[in-house]
């Protein structure tokens, strides 16, 4: 699993498969710029927030936005959706499982998970006291954070595309590569995962 | 269905990305299923307890800097002013073309403006506490609700199965007129969908435009004017125009 192979370049399927639109003159050029800076530039909180959670360090996290939007505006012309924030999800995606990945310090970060092992344990555990009947107790969103950023990949991924950036299931499977029944799968495993945690958590609810 | 498949589809159903059929089965599922409602329950729990508003992040400003810093700089002359410049130095001829320009720049800024009026009526909406009049998903009363109040009899069709959630109707102001507002909910998002007097006839197919990062989805149909404005994605909002126009075209044609 760790060793799968990174994706070469942007295996998106908004992704033309050529380079086409080559930028003429000036004008082109700088009509792009202005379409791209409306398009991308309303994005910038939440591709900042998918990277915080992806990367779990402040400068990595600025280090690969600012990567993404060089990437997304080297691109835009041969995106040919509708969404551009998926796009850009995906592009920061790419970035963060590509060069983030080969420092060593963020490589447990961004490491799969194995599927096998979380797979083993059941998704409801009835054992446990009483879980149906054990309330969440409130907790300051800096807790919440630490939590869902506790969370491994590719559950974590998960959870923040989804509950965080809302994004849909077609839009999370787009993003991540998988098919929609894997995002249903990995969005159960990461609530069940953030419950037990969210229940265990010490401390007096704030 | 078994508890295998309902304990995956139950987060489906919480992310309203269910058709109403298979929600349907779940939900039946679960109801009596003494391992599965526990689950929906803490599930439906655990979403509404997040903070989600809080667990965003904001860019820092130097970033930002440093981003737009490497987007060449955006050129400010505007094709209006250019275009009246022409108007200045004027031949005959240029100050044809150039009316006819200005006439056509004129009317996208009435077109801008419009759309602006209606994101603020969105906006508005959702701020004031005020999003619905009349709050109901029977649609048989938002529609009777709507008489005397607006001079139009605006379509009030229930999308409720169709994953569109009826809230109510809400009478608003745009462009100096009252219009009929029916609001719809998908997942946590609000559709606002404006109705008001169409300028044509003819029916237009629905585009896809977004002023301050919302989607407007403007189309014509049977004389009225259709404005479908929210934060949802524009595909969704394709998929709401679509149903909307499939559940009322039938019931015009009685």
């Amino acid at each position: 699993m760790l060793d799968r192979p990174q994706r070469q370049g942007l295996a998106l399927p908004w992704k033309a498969g050529d380079d086409m639109m080559a930028a003429n003159g000036g004008d082109a050029h700088q009509d792009k710029a202005r379409r791209f800076r409306d398009a991308a530039l309303p994005h910038l909180d939440d591709v900042y927030t998918l990277a915080r959670y992806l990367l779990r360090d402040t400068a990595d996290a600025e280090d690969a936005v600012q990567e993404c939007y060089l990437r997304a505006l080297r691109y835009f012309d041969t995106f040919r959706g509708t969404e551009v924030k998926p796009w850009l999800f995906a592009i920061l995606r790419n970035i963060c499982r590509g060069e983030f990945a080969r420092r060593s310090r963020v490589t447990l970060a961004m490491d799969d998970t194995t599927d096998d092992a979380e797979d083993a344990a059941p998704l409801w555990q009835e054992e446990q006291a009483s879980p149906e009947t054990e309330m969440l107790h409130q907790r300051d969103a800096e807790t919440i954070r630490r939590l869902v950023a506790d969370l491994p990949n590719p559950f974590r991924e998960a959870i923040v595309l989804r509950e965080i950036n809302d994004l849909s299931y077609r839009e999370i499977a787009d993003v991540v590569g998988v098919p929609v029944g894997t995002v249903m799968s990995r969005l159960a495993r990461a609530r069940s995962m953030l419950r037990k945690a969210w229940i265990a958590e010490e401390g007096p609810p704030t | 269905m078994t508890c295998n498949e309902a304990e995956i589809l139950l987060h489906a159903l919480l992310d309203g990305e269910l058709d109403a059929g298979h929600a349907h089965q779940v939900e039946a599922h679960v109801e009596n299923c003494p391992r599965c409602a526990p689950q929906l329950r803490a599930y439906r729990e655990l979403q509404q307890a997040m903070p989600v508003a809080q667990l965003h992040f904001t860019a820092p400003a130097s970033l930002r800097q440093r981003i737009e810093k490497t987007l060449p700089a955006p050129r400010r002359v505007s094709n209006r002013r250019s275009v009246l410049k022409g108007f200045v130095m004027g031949t005959a001829l240029s100050t044809a073309m150039a009316a006819g320009l200005v006439i056509a720049v004129f009317r996208t800024d009435q077109d801008q403006r419009l759309l602006g009026e209606v994101t603020s009526a969105h906006v508005r909406s959702l701020q004031a506490n005020h999003l619905t009049d009349v709050q109901t998903s029977d649609q048989h009363t938002v529609k009777p609700w709507f008489n005397g109040k607006v001079d139009i009899a605006p379509p009030v069709v229930d999308l409720t199965a169709k994953g569109f959630t009826l809230l109510g109707g809400r009478l608003d102001y745009i462009d100096g007129q009252a219009v009929a507002s029916i609001v719809y909910r998908r997942r946590t998002h609000v559709i606002n969908l404006f109705v008001t007097q169409g300028g044509s006839s003819e029916s237009h197919e629905a585009r896809l435009q977004t002023m301050q990062g919302y989607n407007i989805r403007r189309w014509t149909a049977q004389g009225l004017q259709f404005f479908a404005v929210s934060d949802i994605n524009g595909e969704e909002l394709q998929e709401f125009v679509d149903k909307f126009e499939a559940a009322f075209q039938p019931a015009s044609g009685t």
